[in-house]
């Protein structure tokens, strides 16, 4: 099957010269998730601006099933459900109106049964005929993916769903996503979460730069990106690893006074409490215990390096 | 062509329009009421007819020029400048709509409220003073390309605004001068020869003078120069509309 969308050399410089894209490349299958995961500033929304038709593009092809982001933007955008990071909604406007407003512009007839199924689905049905400038944060983000969703697009991007949201907000986001999936929407979204990516994609994409480092299926991504360390500091210091801990694949840091193990956050068993037996039982003292992961930004300048490799 | 999408615009935009109907209407009506006090009968009662009208019909025409043109140029500006302003605008920029439709939809709605004051002011004016209509087809004509050229022009403010200071620069320092130096009050045959001679730059004397003939009958330049001149008001706004859908000026990055 091809891909529903189909982004090649896109590129884009803009007036003040600053390269936001230089030539990214993606394929996005139908159906799927993909999570666009990159520290701020890293092109994430111009390229979904750009794909979105907020911005021209500098260089390079967007194809949307197959039509042409800017040849035939018409059959393109209709395609499309774009909800951005920031709420922007006429604060006067009623809930009704503005999604019937939103399906208006893509020009489809009125369709009151869809409008009210995506207002129920997104839990805002009562609030039809409340302003927006009533809504609560959480109510007025839902309204602008029910705008989106109002001409029952295929692609459905989905800009920072979750910034700035607290953690309820955050799983009912969450929610609503697994449910849009289920129907058959394509999903690319941003995010700086590694846990989101990690809980909603089936593919996630490494943004830095400008540049998309990878893209992978999740569960792979994540075995190199869920590795956590487990810092011990000894009371004193050694010159090699104890042998009755080579299974553990310890390393020595900071001369001989640290062992560093690493695990894997998210297994059943991290091993942590039969190392630390095993510790006591090779008679090591401790001064003290740590834990560390590889932040995102240290986990880009590890790809970067890779890449680079 | 995405006619629905044009519909949807207007209506929004007339949705705007009729929300607020109360004031949209009492207040063309109060203000002309109060012009009609102060140089119908107040200071018009001392002023000559003018050309066999009397003074305080001899204003109507420029009064409903002097509103239609602020009202269109406001409603215009203000209805693409909002969106802009409040961010809402990426939704009709990422839908499948043309810039031309979109114009269509901002422009024709603001035209369309421009219209209605415009009438309202009329039939307003003809409980004051006794309104005759020689010409009324002309006439129609000569508001509808106001409205149209006008609301364009708003449009094009409203797009290159980056703030609400901007959005009134425009109308307040060119636009009020020349519809108040335009011959709304008086007929420039009324100045001073060098003054005469500098009126007849200003566009809005053409406008003015065409809208009255289609009352009265009698115009300070030929008619067919004030369809001409209008012609290429509409014209020019249309050029600056076609290249800022050109570039996408200040709408996309």
């Amino acid at each position: 099957m091809s891909p529903i969308l189909e982004i090649a050399d896109l590129r884009k410089t803009f007036p003040g010269g600053v390269e936001a894209l230089s030539g990214v490349s993606l394929e996005v299958r139908e159906g799927e998730i993909l999570a666009l995961l990159g520290p701020n500033g890293a092109g994430k929304t111009t390229l979904i601006s750009t794909v979105c038709g907020l911005t021209e593009p500098s260089g390079g092809t967007v194809r949307v099933a197959g039509h042409d982001i800017q040849r035939d933007f018409r059959a393109a955008r209709a395609l499309i459900g774009l909800v951005p990071q920031e709420i922007a909604l006429e604060p006067f406007q009623r809930v009704w109106d503005g999604v019937r407003f939103s399906r208006g512009l893509f020009g489809l007839p009125r369709d009151d049964a869809h409008l009210e199924s995506v207002l129920r689905q997104l839990s805002l049905w009562e609030k039809r005929a409340a302003q927006t400038r009533e809504l609560s944060g959480g109510m007025k983000r839902r309204v602008m993916i029910a705008k989106a969703l109002a001409h029952e697009p295929r692609v459905l991007f989905l800009d920072e769903p979750t910034a700035g949201v607290d953690v309820e907000l955050r799983r009912g986001m969450w929610e609503v996503v697994e449910r849009l999936k289920a129907e058959g929407v394509t999903i690319i979204l941003t995010t700086h979460y590694l846990e989101e990516a990690e809980a909603l994609a089936d593919r996630v994409g490494v943004v830095n730069r400008g540049e998309l480092l990878l893209v992978e299926e999740t569960g792979a991504l994540m075995d190199r990106m869920g590795r956590k360390e487990l810092v011990i500091e000894l009371q004193e210091p050694l010159d090699a690893v104890p042998a009755a801990l080579a299974d553990y694949g310890l390393e020595l840091a900071e001369g001989g006074a640290a062992l560093v193990y690493t695990y894997d956050r998210r297994s059943e068993r991290t091993g942590i409490t039969r190392l630390l037996a095993d510790l006591q039982a090779a008679g090591l003292a401790l001064r003290d215990l740590s834990t560390r992961q590889s932040s995102l930004e240290e986990i880009f300048v590890g790809l970067v390096q890779e890449d680079v490799a | 062509m995405n006619a629905g999408a044009i519909w949807a615009i207007y209506r929004y935009e007339m949705g705007r329009f009729f929300r607020t109907l109360a004031q949209s209407f009492i207040s063309p009506v109060i203000s002309t009421s109060l012009y009609f006090v102060v140089f119908g009968a107040a200071i018009g009662s001392r002023i000559d007819e003018v050309g066999g009208v009397s003074y305080g019909a001899f204003i109507v025409p420029g009064l409903i020029m002097l509103t239609v043109m602020t009202q269109a140029i406001t409603n215009a500006s203000f209805g693409i400048y909002f969106p802009k302003f409040i961010g809402t605008i990426y939704e009709v920029l990422s839908a499948p709509v043309s810039f031309l439709e979109v114009v269509v939809g901002y422009v024709g709605a603001a035209a369309t409220k421009a219209l209605f004051i415009g009438v309202v002011i009329m039939v307003t004016a003809s409980f004051f003073v006794d309104l005759r209509i020689a010409h009324p087809l002309p006439m129609a004509l000569f508001l509808v390309l106001t409205c149209v050229s006008f609301a364009l022009m708003g449009f094009i403010i409203g797009i290159w605004a980056k703030n609400f200071e901007q959005l009134q620069l425009v109308p307040l320092l060119i636009v009020t001068p020349l519809v108040f130096l335009g011959g709304s009050f008086y007929s420039i045959s009324m100045l001073p020869q060098a003054w005469q001679t500098i009126a007849l730059f200003n566009p809005v004397v053409y406008l003015v003078s065409g809208f009255r003939w289609s009352f009265y009958g009698m115009a300070d330049v030929p008619v067919a120069v004030s369809l001409v001149v209008i012609a290429g008001f509409l014209a020019l706004c249309l050029a600056a509309v076609w290249w800022i859908f050109r570039t996408g000026w200040r709408i996309r990055a």
